[in-house]
């Protein structure tokens, strides 16, 4: 088990999150940065969808019960371990493979960058109950993760007992750094917005709102303009779409937002770039750079292969060991 | 794409969203209501996909309003998708889905229904009338969203169309049963909304441990029922 000691807000448990239920009206939820979250449970040798911590704001105080193995993925937040017995706290190095005994406390202070987001992997994945295919948490519909909502002093998370006996490895894995730079392609809507905006939309640096959240990133810059007002019937919508209200004022939805909208789209991020709302910050301007369709998918794939490729040599210097 | 432009069903609008999901719209994108015959095409088109989700790889099939949005693993090509979808369009029937009929016993008015004296005012009614003229449809379930569970029903009667609240509120209790536009529902989950509240249930409308996981499906026919005494 793992006592949380003390919390900041928004420590959420989170998987890859609920696929194919958008019909009912239920959300994806899950990690914000998928990327940083298949690195920390690759190098633990973790089940591929282990349940991992998604932390917003620190301070984070855990005590485990029992020993583990932990990674730290996505923004640094200065992690480090102390332990009743031990007279000096350990830094936890990022990416990096740490064993923990049973008795010490980890401590993630806060993130490097405001608003980013860091993971925190455990050796067989954080063991919450698996609620309509996924451990993640819905915070909106508060179900799923620990009792539906963001983590408390005083909360105990069960660890998964089938942890398979994976040898500590002795290397690390290196975060990937936001570009700030977001590839889109059209959304259904492009052509309801006028020539400005079209320009705006691709050229303006566009700053993020401190009222963005898991549901969408608001941005803040020159607002968008329709060529006439319109009034469009409800449709599906999915992370990565790029509504604008109207205030003129874009929110790219997130892995939170819901499932059905009205708001017109202007645009939809590419997936291999969507790992970047997790390291959005109101310091930080992001841009839009138009892509092909091949370019997406062949963004996509490079991004599976690292994948793969990892997981080869991960394999390989387990054997080695 | 495979199909000729010449040969394709006509007003049917095909949408790219994101790299992996296509966007049909059945009716214009911007037409007050969707007729109820296109979207009973739209609840049938669901069906017959869902049954494909595996072969297929589809991920997402979300039914909206005169629309759906199909998300696809790389297991189809987009553009074989598409075919699919535009082939089997023309083939569906103007049946009915036979879904169920379910009866939403609903408190109307006083602390359960807050915006029922403004809506009663601005159609220009009695608070009596208003229940009454409520409760008097059939709604049938349009598609799901906005939160689990949550139905888009219609079609509501039109003495009873209003504008969503210019404000909306920051909070609207679970259970909750509101009105805009033409359409009527019940907000399974607390959230903020722009939706009046004219009364409230105590039908669970989202139960994630239990199946099925929503009361309410697309497809199926609501009836509002007054309980006790208007407030």
């Amino acid at each position: 088990m793992i006592e949380v000691l003390r919390s900041g807000p928004l420590t959420t448990v989170q998987d890859l999150g609920r696929f194919g239920l958008r019909h009912l009206g239920i959300s994806q939820a899950g990690v914000l940065d998928p990327i940083a979250f298949r690195q920390g449970n690759l190098m633990l040798g973790n089940p591929e969808n282990a349940a991992v911590l998604e932390v917003s704001v620190g301070p984070l105080f855990l005590r485990f019960t029992a020993p583990c193995r932990i990674v730290l993925t996505g923004v640094d937040f200065a992690g480090s371990i102390s332990n009743p017995n031990a007279p000096t706290t350990q830094q936890v190095l990022p990416g990096h493979p740490t064993a923990i005994a049973t008795g010490s406390t980890l401590s993630l202070l806060r993130p490097a960058i405001a608003g980013a987001k860091g993971y925190l992997a455990v050796s067989g994945g954080i063991d919450v109950p698996l609620l309509l295919g996924s451990r993640s948490t819905d915070l909106n519909n508060r179900f799923g993760g620990l009792n539906g909502r963001a983590l408390q002093a005083g909360d105990y998370l069960p660890l998964s007992r089938q942890a398979p006996p994976q040898p500590g490895l002795n290397t690390l894995v290196r975060s990937f750094a936001p570009s700030h730079v977001l590839r889109a392609l059209p959304g259904p809507d492009y052509d309801l917005f006028d020539d400005d905006a079209h320009q705006q939309f691709w050229m303006q640096p566009w700053g993020i709102s401190h009222q963005s959240n898991r549901m969408g990133m608001r941005l803040k810059g020159r607002r968008l303009d329709l060529l006439q007002p319109v009034n469009l019937l409800s449709a599906g919508v999915l992370p990565g779409d790029v509504q604008v209200p109207n205030d003129g004022l874009p929110i790219i939805l997130a892995n939170d937002a819901q499932t059905i909208g009205g708001y017109p789209r202007i645009a939809s991020v590419i997936q291999a770039d969507l790992w970047q709302l997790a390291h959005m910050s109101p310091n930080t301007s992001v841009y839009f750079q138009p892509v092909s369709h091949a370019i997406a998918v062949a963004a996509k794939l490079h991004q599976s292969q690292y994948f793969e490729r990892l997981s080869e040599q991960l394999q390989q210097a387990r054997q080695a060991d | 794409m495979s199909i000729p432009p010449s040969d394709r069903p006509k007003d049917i609008r095909v949408s790219l969203v994101g790299e992996d999901a296509l966007l049909f719209a059945f009716t214009a994108t911007t037409a007050a209501d969707v007729p109820i015959d296109v979207q009973q095409r739209v609840w049938q088109l669901y069906g017959w996909l869902d049954l494909q989700r595996e072969p297929l790889g589809l991920i997402e099939i979300v039914p909206g309003m005169g629309n759906i949005l199909i998300r696809a693993s790389q297991k189809t090509l987009l553009n074989t998708l598409q075919d699919l979808v535009l082939t089997h369009w023309p083939q569906l029937k103007d049946i009915d889905v036979q879904g169920r009929t379910i009866e939403i016993p609903v408190s109307y008015g006083g602390a359960d229904g807050p915006d029922i004296d403004y809506v009663a005012e601005h159609c220009g009614i009695s608070i009596v009338e208003l229940i009454e003229t409520h409760c008097s449809r059939t709604y049938r379930v349009y598609c799901l969203g906005f939160q689990p569970g949550f139905a888009y029903l219609g079609d509501l009667d039109p003495r009873l169309i209003l504008p969503r609240a210019k404000t909306p509120r920051l909070a609207i209790a679970p259970g909750s049963v509101a009105i805009a536009g033409s359409q009527t529902a019940i907000y399974p989950s607390e959230s903020p909304g722009g939706w009046h509240i004219i009364g409230h249930t105590e039908v669970p409308l989202f139960t994630p441990t239990k199946s099925p996981i929503t009361l309410l499906q697309i497809g199926d026919s609501v009836r509002f029922v007054p309980v006790g005494e208007p407030r």
